[in-house]
Parts: C-alpha cells; structure tokens; sequence
C-alpha cells in the first residue's frame, strides 16, 4: 500500500466573512472570488488548475469557471465535505491523476434571508421533506434539527463521565477569546462561563452560546503535488496524513452518542503521519456546538474518554493555554455558514505559515483540522505539517 | 410563504411498503421491530435486509414496549411552529428491552424529572389516519 504522507502540500488558503455576519457578493460569484485569491496566495492561476471539489455539484462549479477538469469531486458528507475532499485530492495527486486541485465553499444564510424578504433563509438541508427515514423515525418527534441530536449527546456525556454545563461552557469561552483577536469575527468581545449558562436554554442542555453562529462565510484552498509546491512562493503545508469515517446518518442510528467516528479517522490520519497526540501544536477541531468539539479532543486521543470537561475546564484550549484549539474563533464566535470544515484547512494552513496575525501560535509545525459533518456522522480528520515535519 | 396552522401538529410519519407492517401493527397499538434470523439480532428502522448480514432474514416481532431512555434533550426553543407538545419538551433516544434504539418523546412526565437511564413504557397518540405515534412515559 502506498501513503499519502508528504505527497502534497496546500499552497493557497482564502477565506471571508465579516463582523456584521453578512458578505455582499454571494452564490457563485462569492466562491469564484474565492478561488481567485486562494490561487493568487498560490502564485497560480485558473489555466493551472486541472482538479475540482465542491460539496454539492462540481460540473456547476467547473463550467461557471469555465473549466474541463480531470479530476472532480462532488463528495457531500456536510460539515466535513472540505477535509474529504483534501483526502481525496491527495490521493489523485499521488496517484498522478490531478497537478493542482481547489476546493472551494461560500453561503450566505444571512444575506439570503434578507434578500428573500422574509422567507426562511436557505435552510441546512437536515430535514429536507419526502420519503426519507428520517421523516419517518425522528422528524415526528419535534427534535430541533440540527442542534438536538448535539444536545443529546451532550446529555449522555453529562449522565455518564459527570461532564458539567461549566465545563461545556469553557469551550466557547476559551474560543471567544481567541475571536478578539480576529479582525473578521462576528462576535469579538469576551465573555465568561457565566454569560453562556444565562444564555437562552434552546435544547437542554445546550444554551444559546454553546452554539455556533449562523453567519455567511466563504473560502477555498489550492492543493498540489510537493514537487510542485517546491517551486512556489510560500511555504508548503504539506498533507502527512488523512482519514474519513463515518458511522451513521441519523442521531438515532448512532452507535455510541459519546464516541465518534473521529477515533477511527484520526487513529488512520495520526497513523499515516506517525505522530501522536502529543506532537501536535494546534488542534483545529470542529465547533458546531462545544460538545462537538469536547468529543474531539477525546476522541483523538488528546484526553481520556470521560476527561474532555476537566481537559477544558483551566482554560488551556485558549490564548496563552497549554494546547491551542480553534484560534481563528472557530465556528462559535468567527464564522459559521452552514459547512464550516473549509476554515479549518484555512486557519491551520495559515498558523504553519506564520501567518495569523495577533493570534499567531509561536512556531507551529504540526496542525490537525478535523470536520465533522451531518449530526456527528461522518468525520474527517487531517494531519498537517511544515517542511520541517515532511 | 404558508401561515403556521393555528391548531397544535405533528409531522405525519410517511410510511412504505418495508414499513407498513409497523404501522399496520400501531392501530392496534402494538409495537414492533424486526429481528434477523441469521444474525439473532434485532433491527430497527424496518429495513428489507438485515444491516449485519445483508441476507431477507428479517421476521417481525413484537417488543414489550418497556425500555429505558438512552438520552434525551428537553426543547426549549421549538423549530416548528405549534409542534404537538407544548414547549420545553422531551425529545429522547429509548432503548427497548429487546435491544433496539428509537426516537420518541418521554410524557406524562416533568421535563425536568427526565434522567438518562429511567425506566419507561410505551404510550399511544392517535394519528389522524388511525395509525398511532409511539410515545414513552415513566414505567
Ligand atoms: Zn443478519
């Protein structure tokens, strides 16, 4: 068998969204502006590009560019779309099937609210009508989609390690706190565990500031083969090691509501790239609620099964903590368009860079983006690393 | 643009030909899963091949309605206007005796006296065809 590992590097990240939460260009214009900066990051240009991604229809996206790629991926697992197409994108450029791919991403649920007067915005999908199990099994049962299955697992975390709405709470706390320092933030004033346990209760035991925003948000990234990258302008992020897994589609199909996916994902990327947790200087880890990201950190092997809220609690996943997590102010406090998992790549692309700006981690080598997508089903977890790291 | 119907509603489960035996049984009140022969194991949702072994094994049993909630959340902020049940109320994963996990809401009970691990048994709401909407309460 071969390995991905080193094969490829990420060479061009763009990403956008705004304080206000709404972005003035949208649709496919929004995400051709995209990959036209991430490919100027790249010192590329459009003719260069012979490899496709989009998490919903990658014909659309490549006759908008007017482009025939030879490689094309429309894989659409929801928040972690971005992460399996990196995998997949890897794989081709190994295997010689692709030169230099883009994946790109943009939605605009607030704008479209306003743009469609009054109607109800864009939707996430997750509880589309018709002939589908989950009309069937769940949707009767009145659970707010897509928050609730979030809530219960966070009930069951809670029943069995005596996990604490406090110690949920320090997460978005923590990621808030690295939001003051990101200039396109929607929310980038502190707050304390107090404020997210008087937050509105929306589904027990989640509070309003357990979850994340619902703002629009675009971005896209440049991925090549390490040859190539060599010969480019800035430094190569080089893709050591991926994995994808997922277990279920429906919140009541899930195996185990406190263990994902991601053990499996992330035992395969850590695996691939021979490192362990401990090697790792920044954890960009999905937070579409804070139990999402709690779940992460122990199912990536960063804390014991049942220790993610005494793992939190001091505070160490913030500024000046112990093991950085989510610096750009993740999907609770910078962004979150509806498939976050692009600002991942985005973000741990640019920390390898040293390019963060005021919340620039001093000399990481190693970042894991990990995406989770649909109701935690299907996870996908990436191992990036500096030339250093190769 | 639709107007939120003013009477209280639930979204009617759409039911097939793998599932109409389930929904079939729920006129009698009478609550069912699928158990495959090969595999000695029970399923659930009803599907047309056992998810273990892929082999049209499955023959239909009838649980004994008694389990325990698995989880649950309690909705405070409701996604649907005039959902059936008047809000905080809880959603739960119940775990039958028989070994399978479905989705229902825990009534007849506080919301906020719902714990993981209570036992409770199943309860029927009238659909508007004559089927039934299985329901779980405290045992
Ligand atoms: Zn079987």
């Amino acid at each position: 068998m071969g390995t991905l590992r080193g094969a490829a590097a990420f060479v061009g990240v763009a990403d956008d969204a705004s304080p206000t939460g709404e972005l003035e260009v949208h649709g496919r214009a929004l995400e051709a502006a995209m990959i036209e900066a991430a490919l100027a990051d790249a010192g590329l240009s459009i003719s260069d590009v012979d490899g496709v991604c989009h998490a919903n229809n990658s014909m659309a996206l490549a006759e908008y560019l007017g482009i025939h790629p030879r490689f094309t991926d429309s894989t659409s697992t929801g928040g972690s779309s971005f992460e399996v197409h990196a995998e997949h994108a890897a794989a081709a450029i190994a295997a010689g099937l692709a030169d230099v791919v883009v994946s790109v991403y943009g939605s605009t649920p607030q704008g479209d609210r306003r743009r469609n007067a009054g109607g109800r915005g864009g939707g996430r999908g997750f509880m589309m009508a018709g002939p589908n199990p989950q009309a069937e099994w769940e949707m009767p049962y009145g659970l707010r989609q897509p928050m609730g299955p979030y809530a219960m697992a966070a009930t069951r975390h809670m029943a069995q390690f005596g996990t604490t709405p406090e110690q949920l709470a320090q997460i978005a706390v923590s990621t808030r706190a690295w939001a003051t320092m990101n200039p396109k933030a929607r929310h980038r004033d502190p707050i304390t565990v107090d404020d997210v346990l008087s937050s509105p209760l929306q589904c027990s035991p989640l509070h309003l500031l357990d979850c994340c925003l619902v703002t629009d948000g675009a971005g896209a990234w440049v991925m090549t083969s390490a040859e190539r990258a060599a010969e480019l302008a800035k430094p190569p992020v080089y893709v050591l090691g991926a994995g994808t897994c997922h277990d279920h589609q429906m919140i009541s199909q899930m195996p185990d509501l406190t263990t994902t996916a991601g053990v499996i994902s992330g035992t395969n990327a850590f695996g691939m790239a021979g490192i362990k947790p401990d090697d790792v200087d920044l954890l960009m880890g999905y937070d579409s609620f804070t139990i999402t990201a709690l779940l992460h950190l122990e199912d990536l092997g960063f804390c014991p099964k049942g220790e993610g809220g005494r793992f939190v609690e001091d505070g160490r996943t913030g500024p000046g903590g112990s093991f950085p997590m989510n610096t750009n102010g993740g999907g609770l406090s910078y962004t979150h368009p509806g498939m976050y998992g692009m600002f991942l790549i985005v973000e741990a692309v640019r920390q390898l860079r040293g390019e963060a700006g005021a919340r620039q981690l001093e000399s990481p080598e190693i970042a894991v983006a990990h995406g989770s997508g649909g109701v935690l089903s299907c996870m996908s977890t990436l191992v990036l690393g500096t030339e250093a790291t190769r | 643009m639709t107007t939120p119907p003013a009477t209280p509603t639930r979204p009617q489960p759409p039911e097939d030909e793998t599932s109409r035996p389930f929904w079939e049984a729920t006129r009698t009140r009478r609550l069912l899963y699928q158990w495959c022969t090969v595999c000695d194991r029970p399923v659930f949702f009803p599907r047309d091949i056992c998810p273990g072994c892929l082999g049209s094994t499955l023959e239909w049993r009838e649980s004994s309605g008694r389990g325990t909630v698995y989880t649950f959340s309690n909705v405070h902020r409701p996604q649907m206007p005039n959902f059936a049940l008047p809000a905080p109320y809880t959603v739960a994963l119940i775990e039958l005796a028989e070994g399978v996990r479905l989705m229902s809401n825990v009534v007849n009970c506080d919301p906020e006296q719902v714990r993981v691990g209570m036992a409770v048994k199943v309860t029927w709401e009238r659909l508007d065809d004559g089927r039934h909407l299985p329901q779980f309460e405290p045992a």
